[in-house]
């Protein structure tokens, strides 16, 4: 017999990554705003007054918009909006 | 893998029948052969008249031997088999050890027995004791006297009920349902994004319940899952109630026993209760999707357990789910699509098929909210008696939809904000205040028959959007 039973892990077995948050910016001066709509019903609504609120301030800002809420952002969303803004802002309106 | 010493070899049991026979034949090549070495797998004090017998009770030797039959006699040289015979043949056992005049009162020919290694599921258990499976799942190891069933939960395995411990040997005797290899990626599954196996999938199979078999239905069902337009990701994640509903069509449901009848969304079928059970549990194992975490949803649906069924196919009348897609009825196929339960329609008073359409048509509008037109979806159940109504007046499939349709038309002043297409609503207000929509705009509607005895339809409602829609998978491995 035996002194062990043997169970198989039925899980994908991924050790989570955990990375360093990106550092908060420390001032908003000149800071690049980017506005992502996931298609979520009013979330356009809010947008629109953060935008305008952003653009009182003097900063500059970027729209985005993901096809539908139900499905990740694609890589080249994701890719643009970091590449080109400092901030971003998500409306999840739910 | 093991080194058998050079020489001869014999495996035997006591509850042989022919094993007793030649026991004379074995005392001889014990006198005249050496080295002579033999293995009982029953009882070690058998054959009694030899000196030496090595207890095989494990199997391991036999196993290792690839034995099917005893006895058998296996010649090794060089620490390879050169020669081996199955039962008892005289002119066979001669040639093979070489030793003329073997037992000449016994009959020249007997056929053996089964060996003890091919009884039921015995070569999963011996696989998993002593071979290298392959398989590349973490092993998990307990005290032999741990309960298993609550180290299951202790893990996080579960959706809540008892799971089957999935120990290498089930696993094992799991993937010996499919002729596909362990390794096989599936597909990606959402949320967490991970490559989806075959092996994983068994090994979830197991904790479910299933049985191998139902592997094909199985495999199919998440590799339907896993194609980008059923929309997973949306459907694990969102906070309405639906859960994947796994549909199945052809011959194989009826030969791995599924229910398309009687109760055919209820309890007390395996193979209807274990395929949609394993599907869930895979979601949250494999994919990561658990309540409380990315799964936020606000009822969510006892479908969440397990939501699986066949249709029934047996009047042949309309044609079927997947004959409407185009697979020919001899093909097996799972389909996949989103469901949030089951809503009866009790009509037993409409005696023609205009009366029922209408009932069936009021239900319907219900869904989600009377004034919802987008993003909602529904398979009508038809039972078997309503659909006689509808056969009875000559409807096909078609008309049914067409009549649905006609009926299914909201006005432009109850139509509600709310669901992606305002912009659309308050143009057609303005437009045409008298125009309509239909419930079901993006042809959302499915009908399908099942159930059993009773003048009953019923609605699985369920999402429908452009990017959550059914998925048609064939199964064939």
């Amino acid at each position: 017999m035996r002194a062990k039973a043997i169970l198989l892990d039925p899980t994908s077995e991924r050790s989570p990554v955990i990375r360093a948050r990106i550092a908060r910016a420390q001032s908003l001066e000149r800071k690049t705003f980017g506005l992502l709509d996931i298609a979520k019903q009013r979330g356009d609504v809010f947008l629109d007054r953060i935008e305008e609120l952003l653009k009182e301030r003097g900063h500059e800002v970027r729209r985005y918009r993901k096809q539908r809420f139900s499905i990740v952002a694609p890589q080249e969303l994701k890719q643009e909006i970091r590449a080109r803004c400092d901030i971003v802002i998500e409306a999840l309106a739910d | 893998m093991k080194r058998f010493r050079d020489g001869l070899i014999a495996v035997v049991k006591r509850e042989c029948p022919t094993c007793s026979l030649i026991e004379p034949v074995l005392r001889q090549l014990a006198d005249g052969v050496s080295p002579f070495t033999v293995y009982s797998q029953d009882d070690p004090s058998f054959p009694a008249t030899l000196q030496e017998v090595l207890d095989d009770r494990e199997l391991e030797n036999s196993f290792h031997l690839g034995i099917q039959i005893v006895p058998t006699l296996i010649r090794m040289q060089e620490g390879q088999e050169t020669a081996r015979a199955v039962g008892w043949n005289r002119g066979e056992w001669e040639a093979l050890s070489e030793v003329r005049g073997l037992a000449p009162a016994l009959p020249e020919n007997r056929p053996g027995c089964g060996s003890r290694t091919e009884e039921p599921g015995m070569q999963f258990r011996l696989a998993a004791r002593y071979s290298d499976t392959g398989l590349k799942s973490r092993h998990i190891e307990a005290d032999a006297d741990a309960d298993l069933v609550e180290l299951c939960y202790d893990r996080g395995w579960t959706d809540g009920l008892p799971v089957t411990p999935p120990t290498v040997e089930r696993v094992l005797a799991m993937l010996a349902g499919t002729t596909r290899s362990p390794g096989e990626v599936l597909g990606i599954m959402p949320p967490d994004r991970v490559q989806c196996t075959v092996e994983k999938v068994a090994v979830n199979a197991v904790m479910a319940g299933c049985k191998p078999e139902y592997m094909p239905v199985l495999l199919a069902a998440i590799e339907a899952a896993l194609v980008p337009e059923f929309g997973l990701h949306g459907v694990i994640c969102t906070t309405n109630a639906v859960a994947p509903v796994v549909m199945v069509n052809g011959p194989i449901a009826r030969r791995i026993g599924m229910n398309a009848k009687g109760n055919v969304f209820g309890q007390g079928n395996r193979a209807n209760a274990a395929i949609g059970r394993a599907l869930q549990l895979a979601v949250r194992n494999v994919g990561g999707g658990r309540p409380g975490e990315i799964d936020r949803a606000c009822f969510g649906t006892p479908g969440k357990y397990s939501f699986c069924f066949a249709e029934d196919e047996d009047d042949g009348v309309w044609d079927t789910y997947a004959e409407e897609k185009g697979y020919p009825s001899e093909a097996s196929t799972v389909t996949l699509f989103t469901g949030d339960g089951v809503a009866p329609i009790i009509d037993q008073s409409a005696r023609t098929a205009e009366e029922l359409v209408k009932s069936c048509a009021a239900c319907l509008r219900t869904l989600y909210h009377p004034g919802q037109v987008a993003d909602v979806a529904a398979f009508l159940v038809v039972s078997p008696e309503h659909a006689r109504l509808f056969y009875g007046a000559g409807w096909s499939k078609r008309r049914l939809k067409e009549e649905l349709h006609e009926l299914l038309r909201v006005p432009a002043r109850e139509l509600m904000r709310g669901y992606g297409i305002d912009h659309e609503i308050e143009k057609l207000k303005r437009d045409n205040p008298e125009a309509t929509m239909p419930k079901f705009k993006t042809g959302s509607l499915n009908v399908i028959r099942a159930g059993g005895t009773g003048l009953f339809s019923a609605i699985i409602s369920g999402l429908g959007s452009i990017t959550i829609n059914p998925v048609t998978r064939e199964i064939k491995a």
